[in-house]
């Protein structure tokens, strides 16, 4: 039997339009959807949890529409029909739901979830409804694919801004209430859940406006060095008054961001650079702040010292903690490596919660009283005050890891990383060169775990569990494998963004999963990749022989 | 002068004899082939010279000391380098990068010196960037330095394998088959480059090459082995006209049909 063309693409839309409504049922059936609803993108007009059972089939039908070149007309019919089909799951939730009550496996199937999925209408109705909503949301990805690739571009930038807005609503005001008269021009945007109509409607055409913006040619640009110090003294700037322009109610989340950028950087070295797959890296966090407890805490000893003079051994026992870790698994590879880690992570948790221990380390109460940093007369205990701490040595252990990227020890340990046989071939001595990549990385996760100490002024075995190393693991996937830049971004998209709504927590590993599988199809260098060092030519030449590669291109 | 002598050398790996009671001596400043068909032992020759296996007798004495057993960065550190017969290039560094690890026995700096920059290191980076771009254009790759190494194409690479191991200033270098995959145009170059290698570094090559054109044009002595055994040794000439070699490549019988004396077949 042969099929016309039209209907075989047809089928693939479909079939893609299906896997949207599968997604979309899921997040109705994981509580996302109930969840969200309660917050507006636009008030009283769309909501988040609106968005999120329409949007994965508009985006199934849009991606697969890309692919199809037939004329418009059978592009409409494609895109509205898609919307029929990748209502279904949905609708077959509705249906199933009126006459069997599914809350025994479905906790959030509720009588509240079909409200939000029939629009308030009743059974029929609302089936009726919410497929011809789903069908008029999948015709705008066919309108849109009319447009020429500029303004898709631009309108598809618009309406994620404004979702993001919508999304961020308390978060911006928050932050922009401080600005004094800027304050007043963000709350015309914002009503009391989410944008106002008349701002939504302004914020699209401001972002448009901006896509359309002529566009200087910024690539052929010579970057000079006096541009790049610009550039990285405009983003010191912006980390130095960071506290101040978001203001207290970040602190928190700065701190907790920091305090992962340490870590990632220290894993970083480790993993990215080295190529040793470590999955106990709590580990080292755990014993710098165990180190800080037991000198400094009153409780556990006679003679307690201050945090700097108790950081300086907390700093020497991590490293050692680090070669101790090290010379067991020097020749191992791979997946035993990292069984291996992920097991020495494990008996320093247990030792720390164990009843035999607890004399030293204080069991499961774990240590109270730890000091806090003292400068002169002053205390470092707010927040803001313990960014600075952090900023301090995120700085310091910035230039350290960039500086030996780019040693002899750096290409060694990357040489390791590459192939190791050809790397002793070559004359690196193995032993020394994965020795000192554990010390670093230890050395600054340790360090990391003293200001943790410090800033709660006590210490729990149960902070110091396996999620710890897989969030550093995970930033560093995110971020990009060896890559500076890529920890920052790591940490604040994975540590910082889910702080930053309520809501996530609960969805927060769900997110995370979704989020690295994509990673991993879409992007897996990472959302900074790392950069190698033009050595070969020297700056000049290469801004040279680099525009005229544009040119000829 | 023998700059490498190998005695009884002898690897097994369980059952199997990979090498048994091998005798050779490499000349100083030679060029010398290693033939033999596919399994003959080869390249686990150069595997035991470079120290990945630890042979099970024998000895290998470099410049008159006996290296059979050290670790790889010993031995390197006293003047062998190699290339691979698969490539094995740091792919994900660039190709200067790649000639500076080649350079690691022969740097300093240590983790200290790398963070503080001081001006000894400085100097000594500065040094190695010179001598690694001179070395690349030695190969013929300038302006490919910043490349990464798994982007360069396949005679590219190559040559970059052996900049790399020139790079640790090596007195003997072992090319494991540096014509494998390369056409007849390309194994001409490659030929006079090794050529021109030996003639203005003054080091010597060993190589192990299936290609009988470059074999013969190239060597000043070949060494022929067969099931791990050495079966004949001499100059090109002589090895053309054994009758062992041509049995071992072309099976028992070939060498009477070239009429070259031998046993009838079995």
């Amino acid at each position: 039997m042969v099929c016309p063309p039209f209907l075989l693409s047809l089928r693939k839309i479909w079939r893609s339009a299906l896997i949207g409504g599968g997604v979309a049922l899921l997040l109705a059936l994981v509580g996302m959807v109930g969840t969200f609803h309660s917050r507006s993108v636009i008030n009283n007009v769309v909501s988040v949890g609106q968005v999120l059972f329409l949007f994965p089939v508009w985006y199934a039908t849009y991606v697969s529409l890309r692919q199809m070149s037939e004329e418009r007309k059978k592009v409409l019919i494609a895109s509205l029909t898609a919307g029929i089909v990748g209502s279904l799951p949905l609708v077959l939730l509705l249906l199933i739901g009126a006459g069997i009550n599914l809350r025994a496996m479905f906790v959030n199937a509720s009588p509240a979830l079909y409200k939000i999925l029939t629009f308030g209408q009743n059974l029929w109705p609302g089936v009726l409804v919410l497929i011809v909503v789903s069908a008029l949301v999948t015709l705008t990805a066919g309108l849109l694919l009319q447009l020429s690739s500029r303004w898709q571009r631009a309108l598809i930038q618009g309406f994620l801004w404004l979702f993001i807005a919508g999304l961020m609503r308390d978060l911006i005001l928050t932050v922009t209430n401080r600005w004094g008269p800027l304050a007043g021009v963000v709350q015309f945007f914002f009503a009391a859940n989410g944008l106002t109509p008349l701002g939504a409607v302004l914020l699209l055409a401001i972002v448009i406006g901006l896509a359309f913006r002529p566009r200087r040619q910024v690539e052929s640009q010579p970057v000079n060095s006096r541009a790049r110090w610009m550039v990285l003294g405009g983003i010191a700037l912006i980390f130095l008054f960071l506290p101040q322009i978001l203001g207290p109610f970040f602190s928190e989340i700065l701190d907790n961001v920091m305090m992962y950028i340490l870590m990632g950087l220290g894993l970083n070295i480790v993993v990215g650079y080295a190529g040793l797959l470590d999955l106990g890296y709590v580990a080292f966090f755990a014993i710098g702040a165990y180190t800080m407890g037991i000198l400094t805490s009153p409780e556990l000893n006679a003679h307690p010292l201050t945090y700097w003079q108790a950081l300086p051994f907390a700093m020497v026992i991590a490293m050692i903690s680090g070669v101790i870790l090290g010379l067991p698994v020097l020749k191992l590879r791979g997946d035993y490596l990292a069984i291996v880690t992920l097991g020495f992570g494990e008996i320093v948790r247990l030792l720390v919660l164990s009843d035999w221990l607890r004399p030293w380390l204080g069991g499961t109460q774990g240590i109270q009283l730890i000091a806090q940093p003292k400068i002169g007369n002053l205390t470092l205990q707010s927040q803001v005050q313990l960014y600075y701490l952090f900023l301090a040595w995120v700085v310091v252990v910035v230039f350290i890891a960039w500086r030996l990227k780019d040693s002899r020890l750096g290409r060694s340990w990357m040489a390791l990383r590459e192939d190791e046989d050809v790397a002793r071939a070559m004359g690196i001595n193995h032993v020394t060169t994965k020795l000192l990549a554990f010390a670093t990385g230890a050395l600054f996760s340790g360090i990391s775990g003293t200001i943790f100490a410090a800033k709660l002024t006590s210490v729990y075995p149960h902070s110091m569990n396996f999620l710890v190393s897989i969030n550093v693991l995970a930033l560093l996937i995110l971020g990009g494998m060896g890559s500076i830049p890529g920890v920052f971004v790591g940490a604040l998209v994975l540590i910082g963004a889910p702080e930053l709504l309520r809501e996530f927590a609960e969805y927060r590993y769900l997110v995370y999963g979704a989020l690295l599988v994509a990673m991993m199809l879409y992007r897996p260098e990472g959302l900074w990749p790392e950069e190698r060092r033009k050595l070969e030519l020297h700056e000049e030449e290469f801004v040279e022989s680099t525009s005229v590669a544009a040119e000829t291109e | 002068m023998a700059i490498l002598v190998i005695k009884d050398l002898t690897k097994r790996f369980g059952g199997l004899q990979a090498l048994s009671k091998i005798n050779l001596e490499i000349e100083k400043g030679s060029i010398h082939s290693i033939i033999g068909p596919n399994g003959a032992g080869k390249t686990t020759l150069f595997n035991c010279i470079t120290g990945f296996y630890v042979p099970d007798e024998g000895d290998i004495i470099f410049d008159g000391r006996n290296i059979a057993g050290l670790p790889t960065d010993q031995i390197v550190r006293r003047g062998i380098a190699r290339t691979y017969q698969n490539i094995r290039l740091f792919k994900n560094m660039t190709a200067i990068e790649n000639i500076l690890v080649g350079m690691h026995p022969h740097l300093r700096s240590g983790i200290i010196g790398g963070i503080l920059r001081d001006p000894r290191t400085r100097k000594e980076e500065q040094e190695a960037l010179q001598e690694a771009r001179r070395l690349l254009q030695l190969v013929n790759l300038q302006g490919r330095g910043d490349t990464l190494a798994k982007n360069l194409p396949y005679g590219e690479q190559r040559r970059l394998e052996i900049a790399r191991a020139l790079a640790s200033r090596p007195k003997l270098l072992l090319l494991d088959e540096p014509t494998a995959g390369m056409n007849p145009k390309e194994t001409l170059e490659m030929m006079n480059f090794i050529r021109n290698l030996r003639d203005t570094l003054g080091i010597t090559i060993v190589l192990i090459e299936h290609q009988m054109r470059m074999v013969m044009g190239i060597s000043e002595r070949i060494t022929v082995l067969d099931f791990g055994e050495k079966i004949a040794e001499g100059t090109p000439k002589e090895i053309q006209s054994n009758p062992r070699v041509i049995e071992a490549y072309l099976g028992r019988g070939a060498a009477s049909g070239l009429g070259v004396q031998a046993q009838p077949a079995a």
